[in-house]
């Protein structure tokens, strides 16, 4: 574990050397930065599907949230991260609360309905804002200023990320060990059994899902920051989809099989896309296979001797 | 007499045109453990079900030691000690049995919105987890994974998670369902040793082991409770007799 986690971090630290080599350097650095974006978005659902069994269609929703979050408080001149960000990831966390009151009441498909509901109404509103650009989404002047942190300079936001990254997964190893993380993962596997041993399970599972949300917005402020845009495809239902894709591809339920997911799904879309315009086409069945045959996901081809840990299930 | 540990008062539910509790009054003292028989479909799961809150009553009271719980939900019941295991085992097959009854200890110490450490490195809820476990006979399979357990021991599992919760009342329903006859056993000498410490009101189809644990029995047939008694009075009477004994368990 501890290897494959200093490996991880060594290969992290050396991408922006080895795109620079590349032609090009500048799109590739910026590819690897938006893997690792999603990496953080997939890994905050894992939270609550892998480790909570609570699916949501509708977790796109609060990437594009704190996205916007960045985005209209810059249309407004306002462009400091110390003022920006912690809006954007209030933000999330009211919208996860007040949709969490709601959903967590449900479970099954009437929850990955409802999900996808409150995302949508959330993606109507902002198509509906003509003042930030309606449909065709807003054009982020300026990046946020976060001190003498330029994050105009690719190198440096890339690092930021990754630094959010392992933030983000080591905040998830930690909680899934814990008391709370104990409880979430009993109530995925048996949410009747808890009620009777005593645990107010929709509580726990309300916490969790803003936490999830809030997670995600991490990754929807830094989005906003790589592309200097953001429009309402950034919370559609596709895109929440695709999140979902990532965590089950990667392996649901394991700390890194997210992070594996969104660089497996990202890049074969990348590459697929450079081969032919029928990309979609070729993608669908991979996925299919993928998940097929590494049935604890690609996290499970390379530990294939060693149980789960205690900390990580399978799903 | 004392009063009763858990009274229940002409409880009623009904679902659609049938009525599974029809009037059921009960007692249940400190320290005795009363066996509730009946055939099948005699609506023994529904009354436990709402004893332990999972369902409620369409009329009736519920006290437990004279405070009314008739209308708190099964985790505000659990906190004041009802206990329950379940007909069709229901533990959390992914964690190992330590963790199983870890998670019943939890239940009981504190709110869980503690998010940094691990779990399984806190003392407070790891040994009384370990106790339990011994106290079921299960000590030597601590870390293994529920799922991996056989039959026998996955009820006794539950059993370890009903009883870390250092409940007052335990409702147990069939707990040797499936069992062979040794692992029924073994359960039966368990059961006897618990019920001095913590009250059971105890579902079972196994006669032998009704008869044998039994304080007192109370058959119930079509939702009523048709008699009460000790298990000679209960053997010998002709009503009980007709209505269920009569096919063969006699």
């Amino acid at each position: 574990m501890r290897a494959t986690v200093l490996a991880a971090l060594a290969i992290a630290a050396v991408v922006p050397l080895v795109t620079a080599g590349l032609g090009g350097g500048e799109f590739y650095l910026g590819f690897a930065t938006r893997i690792v974006i999603f990496a953080i978005a997939a890994t905050s659902l894992n939270l609550i599907l892998g480790y909570g069994g609570l699916v949501s269609l509708g977790h796109a929703a609060f990437f594009g949230l704190a996205a916007y979050g960045v985005g209209i408080l810059a249309a407004h001149g306002v462009d400091t991260a110390a003022i920006q960000w912690p809006v954007a990831l209030a933000a999330c966390a009211v919208f996860a609360a007040v949709t969490g009151l709601v959903v967590l009441r449900t479970s099954g498909i009437y929850f990955i309905m409802i999900t996808l509901a409150f995302a949508q109404m959330l993606y109507f509103l902002f198509v509906s804002l003509r003042q930030y650009g309606g449909d065709d989404g807003l054009t982020i002047a300026t990046r946020s200023r976060l001190g003498p942190i330029d994050l105009g300079e690719p190198v440096v936001l890339y690092y930021l990320s990754v630094l959010c990254l392992v933030g983000s997964l080591w905040f998830c190893h930690r909680l899934v060990a814990s008391r709370f993380g104990m409880v979430i993962r009993g109530a995925r596997t048996n949410t009747r059994r808890m009620a009777a041993l005593g645990f107010p399970v929709f509580r726990y599972q309300l916490v969790a899902f803003v936490l999830a949300g809030v997670m995600c917005g991490v990754a929807g402020i830094l989005q906003a920051n790589l592309t200097q845009f953001v429009s309402p495809s950034y919370m559609a239902w596709a895109r929440s989809g695709e999140l979902i894709v990532m965590v089950v591809l990667g392996g649901m339920g394991t700390l890194f099989g997210p992070v594996l997911g969104a660089a497996a799904l990202l890049i074969l879309e990348e590459v697929l896309a450079d081969w032919t315009v029928h990309w979609m086409l070729y993608l669908g069945p991979i996925i299919v296979l993928i998940v097929l045959f590494a049935k604890r996901g690609l996290i499970g081809l390379f530990d294939r001797r060693s149980p789960p840990p205690a900390g990580g299930h399978h799903g | 007499m004392a009063e009763p540990l858990l009274e229940v008062r002409s409880l009623r539910k009904r679902f659609g045109g049938l009525t599974a509790t029809d009037d059921v009054s009960l007692r249940l003292h400190e320290g005795e453990l009363l066996a509730i028989i009946g055939p099948n479909g005699a609506g023994k799961t529904t009354l436990i079900a709402q004893l332990q809150g999972e369902l409620r009553p369409d009329s009736g009271a519920i006290l437990l030691s004279g405070a009314e719980i008739t209308h708190l939900s099964p985790p505000e019941r659990a906190h004041r000690g009802v206990a329950r295991s379940f007909q069709i085992t229901s533990i959390f097959p992914d964690f190992t049995a330590l963790e199983n009854v870890a998670m019943a200890v939890q239940a009981h110490a504190g709110h869980s919105f503690r998010f940094f450490r691990p779990a399984a490195s806190e003392p407070e809820l790891v040994e009384p987890a370990a106790a339990a476990l011994a106290r079921v006979g299960l000590a030597q399979r601590a870390a293994v994974p529920a799922q991996a357990l056989a039959h026998g021991e996955k009820r006794q599992l539950e059993l370890a998670m009903a009883l870390a919760a250092k409940p007052k009342v335990m409702l147990l329903d069939e707990p040797m369902a499936g069992m062979g006859r040794l692992e029924s056993e073994r359960m039966v000498a368990l059961l006897d040793s618990l019920k001095r410490d913590v009250s059971i009101l105890l579902i079972e189809h196994d006669m032998d082991a009704v008869f044998a644990l039994a304080d007192r029995i109370a058959v119930l047939v079509y939702g009523r409770i048709i008699a009460t008694g000790s298990a000679d009075q209960i053997r010998r009477d002709p009503a009980v007799r007709e209505a269920y004994l009569g096919e063969g368990h006699g």
